[in-house]
């Protein structure tokens, strides 16, 4: 007698056999076969015991909590902060510049700042950190569309991606050149790997082949990209919420 | 109102009819997202993302699926994204170590002594650590099998695998259950 696969076993179990009939005539029949079967059931009903901890009634407000800033920053926030850097690039400058400076000054001996000088660079840092986050947020966005996006036999469209990292570099260089010149040579490190697949991106056509997004998901995946950026990411985000007076004692890098 | 109406509005910018979806569908989701990635700072980071995710592609959901399967999908992309970058870290870091993770070392050679609590909870680490040796594809599959129901061509749909990959992905999965679970509950073939 030809005994059943664990495969077969397996499709029973959960009801997938395409001949169940004839799998459970032959566990009626099979000693050994019932054995088996029940051995795996053994196995997978332990399975279940794997404990889930228990969230409360009250947990979807709470994830709504959590998560309902960033919705209001992902449309309107985010298009706000966005032209404004757009519109003005010269006021970048001079808050990136106002922020190094301000960042250098808390690694100094003790500036001496009047209470309007230190709530202005608290602003401009708070403004600064909002828009970082936000430029985090949106790479990490156009790393995890590509990373997910399905395989498929023909050619898939990738230009609003592509328009995404266009997009993104400009500020993605500043961001680093700051990082740099402020000694924070973690994040210029993971803004630096960033720009490198932003510009693969930028620079790929509008509609690329399977081959190609292997590719750009294995520079992805080489670098670590997605988890980097996630991680400097939600960083910027703690960082920014955080009170005014609890940064103003932290002088700690991002 | 029901679920169709709240996505409709939530589609066209009714941020409490979102509100409304995301109440109702955060402990599926949490759930889900902790059985793959077995910790809860990382479920609680995939719920989060989840939903910012469906947020952003509210207008690519069409009323073909569920609405829940359609979380499941972003959380489960998601979740074998993290699982992945986890892994790789941890590699490097056990690789620097030279630590071996042969779970099959971790199995105690007698079976535990009488005290069922003590028992229950080994079983109970002992399904984690099995959990824990599955590859992200294998974990995935087998949990949205196993623990959601999904069945094995949804589950293809859902990861973009195609059937006989999934069935595969869960054949191995079940395989290395049973090899890592079998001497602790008796039942070693």
């Amino acid at each position: 007698m030809k005994h059943l696969s664990d495969e077969e076993l397996v499709l029973f179990y959960y009801g997938e056999s395409q001949e169940a009939g004839g799998v459970e005539e032959h566990l009626d029949a099979c000693e050994a076969c019932r054995a088996s079967f029940r051995a795996l059931q053994v196995v997978l009903n332990t399975v279940d015991s794997a404990p889930v901890p228990e969230r409360g009634a009250l947990y979807g407000e709470q994830v709504w909590r959590r998560i309902e800033g960033r919705l209001g920053r992902g449309l309107t926030r985010r298009r706000k902060a966005f032209s404004w850097w757009i519109w003005s690039p010269a006021m970048a400058a001079l808050v990136l510049a106002a922020f190094l400076a301000g960042r250098l000054s808390h690694r100094g001996e003790k500036p001496v700042a009047t209470a309007s000088n230190q709530n202005s660079q608290q602003v401009r840092e708070r403004i600064l950190l909002v828009a970082v986050g936000d430029h985090l947020e949106r790479s990490q966005m156009v790393l995890a569309e590509l990373s997910n996006a399905p395989d498929q036999k023909g050619k898939l469209d990738i230009s609003d991606e592509r328009q995404m990292a266009e997009e993104l570099l400009d500020d993605n260089r500043l961001y680093r050149q700051t990082a740099r010149t402020t000694g924070d040579t973690a994040v210029a490190n993971v803004l630096d790997d960033l720009e490198r697949v932003l510009i693969e991106i930028a620079h790929s056509p509008s509609e690329i082949s399977g081959d190609q997004l292997a590719e750009l998901r294995q520079q992805i995946e080489n670098r670590g990209l997605l988890f980097q950026v996630r991680v400097l990411g939600s960083r910027v985000r703690d960082e920014e919420s955080k009170p005014v007076s609890e940064k103003e004692k932290n002088t700690k890098k991002l | 109102m029901d679920a169709g109406g709240l996505i409709e509005r939530a589609q066209s910018g009714d941020s409490d009819a979102f509100r409304l979806l995301v109440e109702q569908h955060s402990r599926v989701v949490f759930r889900l997202a902790f059985r793959m990635t077995g910790n809860e700072q990382d479920a609680e980071d995939v719920v989060q993302e989840t939903f910012l995710r469906a947020y952003k592609r509210l207008s690519d959901y069409e009323a073909r699926a569920s609405f829940s399967t359609w979380l499941y999908r972003i959380a489960s992309n998601y979740a074998l994204d993290l699982i992945r970058s986890r892994r790789r870290h941890q590699d490097k870091r056990e690789y620097a170590a030279g630590e071996d993770r042969d779970i099959l070392q971790t199995i105690p050679e007698a079976s535990p002594g009488p005290d069922r609590v003590v028992y229950g909870s080994q079983v109970k680490d002992h399904v984690n650590a099995a959990l824990d040796e599955l590859s992200a594809q294998e974990r995935t599959a087998f949990v949205l099998r196993h623990f959601e129901g999904l069945s094995i061509e949804e589950i293809g749909r859902t990861l973009g695998t195609g059937t006989n990959a999934t069935k595969h992905s869960i054949f191995r999965a079940v395989q290395k259950l049973r090899r890592c679970l079998e001497p602790v509950v008796g039942t070693a073939r």
